[in-house]
């Protein structure tokens, strides 16, 4: 019974791509447009080039730049959140400024970044921690803001230290928050990777997209979109995975709730 | 049962609840433990409490009683320092109240809001003790004992949301006897909870104030429950909150829900704070009428 359920679920999900799929095989098969190669070659192409020949040189480095620069977005924008979030001092000094920042078109600032960090990882790397850091901030803060009046007396009247207040009310608080706006800062990061490499020194996913679209290998470039694609869903799953242990206790209590 | 609670708390070495319960009635000669001066509270222009004068003597079972919207509530956060009070002072042990007093624990009114759904029931329970620095094995240890003395122990690694309301005003009560307090104030704990688990929850109270020698301050609007518990009642009434009267509870202890209740005693004290609380709205509305 639970093992028919699971099948039919899993049926339920995949039929809409299977069937995408199958008509996109299906119509380009054969094409001679420059635009759209038949998706067999795009699968092709996609075998050569990271299947696993490009894997070392370009999906690595991509990947090793999506991870330090969503690290270091979740890292500052969940302390400058937290900080935000529980001094309103803080928050009414700073908010001109970053109600500033966050109406920039985030991926504006890749030429500032180019000034300052020059065309490398640095360049690379800044920018994804910066596109990634205001959802992440805004989002903590206003989780942090939302904790309860009481939780806040017990906190008083039981003299928590700071440290304890931070880390067991006030991050914990605020962490379904955190994960809504970690998981926005995720897709935005993979939209400024594409962009940073496109921009800086060759190398990575986003590079090879344009390089062969400029080199008018166009089986080549919807690979590397395709690659993308995948990247950013992968990713996505195992972000779900991690929220939902994380939050176990949340999920608990509004089961309970209802 | 009270000594080994008290060993496991290093962070506040000053007055045992053992010493405190042999030196009980000396104590109640010397300083009390709560001494409020005077105190006004208003928010702008609405005065909410006027000049309060009363104290509280060590191991006394205090209940605050008066109708809704009487200042019950701002009264207790002025006692506990969460609230500067507009003029007047509040003594604690000897010491003028700025910030809550180490040796006061509370309990608040609405355990769903109090506990930290996130924390396990023993992880709310020690976490004012991580604060105060006690070692981790003794910090668990003081809070395996608390959650002993409200017979939640086997409930430590629960969270507080899988616990009925009842069980979880038990954990904020552990809590607060974790803390290893002189004195506990709780702000109307049992309002949201049924009736015999009500009655449940203030013979347990009744219970550890016994065993601990701990002073008790409980705010009420449930005239019933301040005559069961107390030793002696502040009756709270008028626009803005003056003390109408205290008055003495003469009844035995130890009390019983049906017994006690059924005594002429507790019938006519019943009456008579009732009769304060509603002098104290009918005078209040006549002021307020003749300034109108």
């Amino acid at each position: 019974m639970k093992a028919v359920q699971l099948v039919r679920r899993v049926a339920w999900q995949l039929w809409l791509p299977v069937v995408l799929v199958a008509l996109w095989w299906v119509v380009s098969a054969g094409s001679t447009d420059f635009y759209f190669p038949p998706l067999a070659d795009i699968v092709d192409s996609f075998r050569e080039n990271w299947l696993f020949d490009k894997v070392g040189s370009d999906l690595v480095p991509s990947m090793r730049r999506l991870f330090f620069g969503y690290l270091g977005a979740l890292a500052l924008g969940i302390v400058a959140g937290l900080l935000l979030g529980v001094s309103k001092g803080l928050a009414t000094a700073l908010n001109p400024v970053l109600e500033f920042l966050r109406a920039l078109p985030s991926v504006a600032v890749i030429p500032i970044m180019v000034l300052f960090f020059g065309l490398d990882e640095e360049m690379k790397i800044a920018t994804l921690a910066f596109v990634g850091f205001f959802p992440i901030m805004l989002n903590t803060m206003d989780g942090a803001r939302s904790v309860d009046t009481q939780l806040r007396d017990v906190a008083r009247s039981y003299h928590v230290s700071f440290k304890d207040r931070m880390l067991s009310i006030y991050f914990p608080a605020a962490a379904p928050q955190v994960f809504a706006g970690a998981r926005i800062a995720l897709s935005l990061s993979i939209m400024a990777l594409a962009l940073a490499e496109m921009i800086g020194t060759p190398g990575g996913i986003g590079h090879n997209v344009l390089a062969a679209q400029r080199a008018y290998n166009t089986p080549a470039m919807w690979a590397g979109i395709l690659l993308f694609g995948v990247i950013g869903y992968v990713l996505n799953w195992l972000f779900l995975r991690v929220e939902n242990t994380v939050l176990s206790w949340h999920r608990g209590m509004t089961a309970v709730g209802r | 049962m009270s000594a080994a609670v008290t060993s496991a708390t290093p962070h506040r070495p000053a007055t045992t609840m053992k010493e405190q319960m042999t030196t009980d009635t000396q104590a109640q000669a010397q300083v009390p433990v709560l001494d409020v001066r005077g105190l006004s509270h208003s928010y702008g222009t609405r005065a909410v409490l006027e000049d309060l004068d009363f104290t509280v003597a060590s191991g006394e079972f205090l209940s605050i009683v008066g109708p809704s919207g009487v200042g019950k509530t701002t009264l207790l956060q002025c006692l506990t320092g969460l609230r500067q009070p507009t003029s007047g002072e509040v003594w604690f042990e000897g010491t003028r109240v700025t910030t809550t007093p180490r040796g006061l624990a509370v309990v608040f009114q609405d355990y769903s809001r109090s506990l930290m759904p996130w924390l396990t029931v023993l992880d709310n329970v020690v976490l004012p003790l991580k604060s105060a620095k006690v070692a981790k094995a003794e910090r668990l240890e003081a809070g395996r004992r608390a959650l002993q003395l409200v017979g939640l122990v086997d409930f430590a690694k629960s969270y507080p949301w899988q616990l009925s309301g009842g069980m979880q005003q038990r954990v904020a009560i552990a809590r607060a006897l974790a803390y290893n307090p002189d004195a506990i104030v709780m702000d109307e704990p049992f309002a949201s909870v049924d009736a015999q688990t009500r009655a449940d929850l203030e013979d347990l109270v009744l219970r550890l104030k016994e065993q601990l020698g701990i002073t008790v301050l409980l705010v009420t609007h449930d005239i019933d429950e301040a005559v069961y518990l107390a030793d002696r009642i502040l009756v709270l009434s008028g626009k803005p909150g003056r003390v109408a009267e205290i008055i003495d509870v003469d009844l035995p202890s130890p009390r019983d829900q049906v017994e006690t209740k059924a005594m002429p005693e507790f019938g006519q004290l019943r009456g008579h704070v009732y009769t304060m609380i509603r002098q104290g709205i009918s005078a209040s509305s006549i002021t307020t009428d003749a300034t109108a």
